[in-house]
């Protein structure tokens, strides 16, 4: 051998950069997509022994990815061509950011000399993406390379997660350079704080002691810090119930006495009662949402707020916050637990339990239909709760969030922030390979379902035993609960039927050939098995039967068309302004 | 009220479109912004004045904290400090104004910089009120063109800041 040679072979690519790199970390698993941007990347990892899941849309690659994430509490790594393959991860990206999820996103792009050129397939990744990633970066200098990845792994995975991007020119994939390892990490504008101020939660037990009408509100930090376990402690030991956002269940046992339920839009009314009374709230890794507070001037008017949050962005950006804490979930409430005195709260749980008692979740179970209601505790009983499930968004969504007792963490998956239809399936994909020991379902709205139905090829041919169920109403159903109630039934665009022109003939429900399309016959069409039900006798069954089967199902359920999500607030009112509540 | 804020940020690309949009995505109209490198070649400083209320500002100054080039955000509303701005103006000219402007350039301590045969440019470097005044004088003269840098600041605090560079 040569002496240049010998030089030669202390170099790697640009494509040898990253799967060395994503090797080192530990990367088992990618979902993606290939192109012509990409070919080098993926020529290297087809001899690899990382999984890669090729997905039928880059949209599924990257919800994949996420509920890869959600699941395993590990990073998601995806990974797109150029133009079309990035634009089509923007959803997911967003969807990520607004729920903190860890996710590196890899995109190619057009050679660097070409950049900016209106070259084929280029778009401006960085650009498209900067407001929906917590950082992002085009490779410039393969030399940085190595230095860009560890970065962004860092980045995506510590303080309030979130997904990052790395846009990676197709001459920096190619091109050569000994710079092969990372150096430590030093960002200096980026320095999350982990610990709170201790003043700070001395002060905040101080006004735990005082109140008497505690309630602790909890979102999905508790989850990504991994603090259920001592929020199960804290609440006990300071008796004091316990809210959570949709993201935060599963942060809190959903059978524990001293549990709510979730709070909100579409929170239980013992819930929402309790934030309207109560004399101080106790909020932890969440962001007092709009759908949470409802009208924000009168939210908790009698409360005083702990606030304690990673981000210090989030804190006191919607509400005016008494204790500001700055910290990681779990170690705030481990100092937290140290001072705070053991407490009883009795007469104020009394107020609570009534409350509860007196307006508990309810719903009618019809006769010749599924009550979708009924099908999520079918699942959460025959599961024993030992399950994923992931929701796409709508009713489907909410009756999940109100009937499914969440007794662990990351074991719901939905999209929270952004509320994007066509989540839950890919999700459900990334979960069942994140944990294939678990029952993973997605329960799904006729409408949302079609929205990265194609990934049932995917799951097919990589046999992952997914189950879906569809809670087939024939409208979206969601957007149709609004117009019954607030747009004097005009149900505009929002029949899936056939006949759907008429909106006459989507009212009355003729079975089975009025839905479109025929879920069985298109999970047949994919080499999954479907299932039609149509009655609640026929529920435990079905699912007892999917799960037996091993590949992944499709449950059609056909449900009322008309039946609505309650309680409610409307948009915009008070937590107190409930409808449809059993009071 | 209008509100002068300086960032310290890393010198790499992207950072100034990032820092712009967390200002644009709000809806905040940027008045001006200059940016240069600071003595440590790695850094850039840049000074933003805007116009807005306090509320969304502050919810400003937290997310500018967040970008991951930002090294630091300092607020100078209220703050003791030292503000410039410097102004390119460009006034018509003729034998009959000449002397007259020239007066004007003497008294704002202003410097011609170019003069031509019916034009001249004038720098002149100060407070706004320094350059709104200079600005509303040689106006009847006739200005062809005006560029200005937008405002730089520093504070009067002999404490270095950290990562000053
Ligand atoms: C990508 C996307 N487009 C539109 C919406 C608006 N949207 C929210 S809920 C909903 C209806 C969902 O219908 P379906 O999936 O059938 O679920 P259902 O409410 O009937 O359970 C729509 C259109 C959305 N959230 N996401």
């Amino acid at each position: 051998m040569n002496k240049e040679k010998m030089i030669d072979k202390k170099k790697l690519s640009g494509a040898e950069i990253l799967i060395k790199a994503l090797k080192g970390k530990d990367i088992k698993v990618i979902f993606g997509y290939p192109g012509g941007a990409v070919i080098d990347i993926f020529n290297l990892l087809y001899d690899t022994d990382i999984d890669f899941y090729l997905t039928r849309h880059e949209q599924g690659a990257v919800h994949a990815a996420d509920g890869y994430a959600r699941a395993s509490g590990k990073p998601g790594v995806c990974i797109a061509t150029s133009g079309p393959g990035a634009t089509n991860l923007v959803t997911g990206i967003a969807t990520a950011y607004m729920d903190s999820i860890p996710i590196v996103a890899i995109t190619g792009q057009v050679p660097t000399s070409l950049i900016g050129n209106d070259a084929f397939q280029e778009v401006d990744t960085t650009g498209i993406t900067r407001a929906i990633t917590k950082h992002n970066y085009l490779v410039k200098d393969i030399d940085e390379f190595a230095q860009i990845i560890e970065e962004a792994f860092y980045i995506a995975t510590t303080g309030r997660p979130g997904p990052v991007l790395i846009d990676i020119p197709k001459d920096i994939q190619q091109g050569k350079t000994s710079k092969i390892e990372s150096g430590p990490i030093n960002i200096p504008g980026y320095k999350p704080t982990l610990v709170g101020n201790m003043k700070q939660i001395k002060k905040a037990a101080e006004f735990i002691e005082k109140a008497k009408k505690p309630v602790i509100y909890a979102g999905g930090g508790i989850i990504t810090s991994g603090a259920s376990e001592l929020l199960i402690k804290f609440a006990e030991k300071i008796n004091t119930p316990v809210t959570t956002t949709l993201l935060g269940l599963g942060g809190f046992p959903g059978t524990h006495e001293l549990f709510l339920g979730m709070l909100g839009m579409h929170g239980t009314q013992y819930a929402n009662y309790a934030i309207m009374e109560s004399d101080l709230i106790i909020a932890i890794g969440a962001r007092f949402d709009d759908r949470v507070t409802g009208k924000i001037s009168e939210f908790a008017p009698h409360a005083k707020i702990i606030h304690i949050d990673i981000d210090p962005a989030s804190v006191g950006k919607n509400v005016r916050v008494d204790i500001p804490i700055v910290g990681d979930a779990k170690l705030v409430l481990k100092d937290l637990l140290k001072v705070v005195k053991p407490k009883k709260n009795e007469d104020w749980l009394k107020v609570v339990n009534a409350w509860k008692e007196k307006y508990p979740l309810r719903y009618e179970k019809k006769p010749n239909v599924v009550s979708p209601q009924y099908v999520v505790e079918c699942i959460r009983d025959i599961t024993k709760g030992n399950a994923i499930i992931a929701t796409e968004v709508g009713q489907n969504q909410m009756w999940v969030a109100q009937y499914y007792k969440f007794d662990k963490p990351r074991t719901l998956l939905t999209s929270g922030g952004l509320g994007t239809m066509g989540y839950g399936f890919p999700a459900a994909i990334g979960a069942k390979i994140a944990r294939p020991e678990l029952p993973v379902f997605d329960i799904a709205g006729d409408g949302s379902i079609q929205m990265n139905i194609q990934e049932l090829a995917t799951a097919v041919t990589k046999n992952i035993g997914v189950k879906i169920v569809i809670l087939n109403n024939g409208y979206l159903g969601m957007v149709r609960q609004w117009q019954e109630l607030f747009y004097n039934k005009r149900y505009a665009a929002t029949c899936l039927k056939t006949g759907a022109l008429n909106p006459n003939k989507c009212k009355k429900v003729e079975m089975p050939l009025e839905y479109s399309p025929d879920f069985v016959k298109l999970a047949e069409a994919y080499g999954a098995t479907g299932i039609r039900i149509y009655k609640n006798e026929e529920v435990k069954g079905a699912i007892k039967k999917a799960l037996e089967i091993e590949g992944p199902v499709i449950i059609d359920c056909i449900i009322d068309s008309e039946e609505n999500v309650f309680p409610m607030v409307p948009a915009g009112a008070s937590l107190r302004q409930m409808i449809g509540g059993m009071a | 009220m209008k509100r002068i804020i300086s960032v310290l940020v890393e010198n790499k690309f992207g950072v100034l479109a990032r820092v712009s949009e967390i200002f644009s995505s709000r809806g905040f109209n940027i008045e001006s912004l200059s940016v240069g490198e600071t003595l440590d070649s790695k850094l850039s400083r840049i000074t933003i004045v805007v116009e807005g209320d306090n509320v969304v500002f502050e919810e400003i100054k937290k997310q500018l904290n967040k970008l991951i080039n930002v090294i630091k955000v300092r607020d100078f509303t209220g703050v003791d400090h030292v503000e410039r701005e410097m102004v390119l103006i460009k006034v018509n000219l003729s034998r009959k104004t000449r002397a007259e402007l020239m007066e004007i350039v003497n008294i704002f301590r202003a410097k011609i910089v170019d003069v031509g045969k019916d034009a001249m440019t004038v720098e002149i470097t100060g407070r706004d009120n320094k350059i709104q005044a200079f600005i509303e004088l040689v106006k009847p003269f006739g200005i062809v063109e005006i560029v200005r840098t937008g405002k730089i600041a520093i504070s009067r605090n002999k404490k270095k800041e950290e990562n000053n560079g």
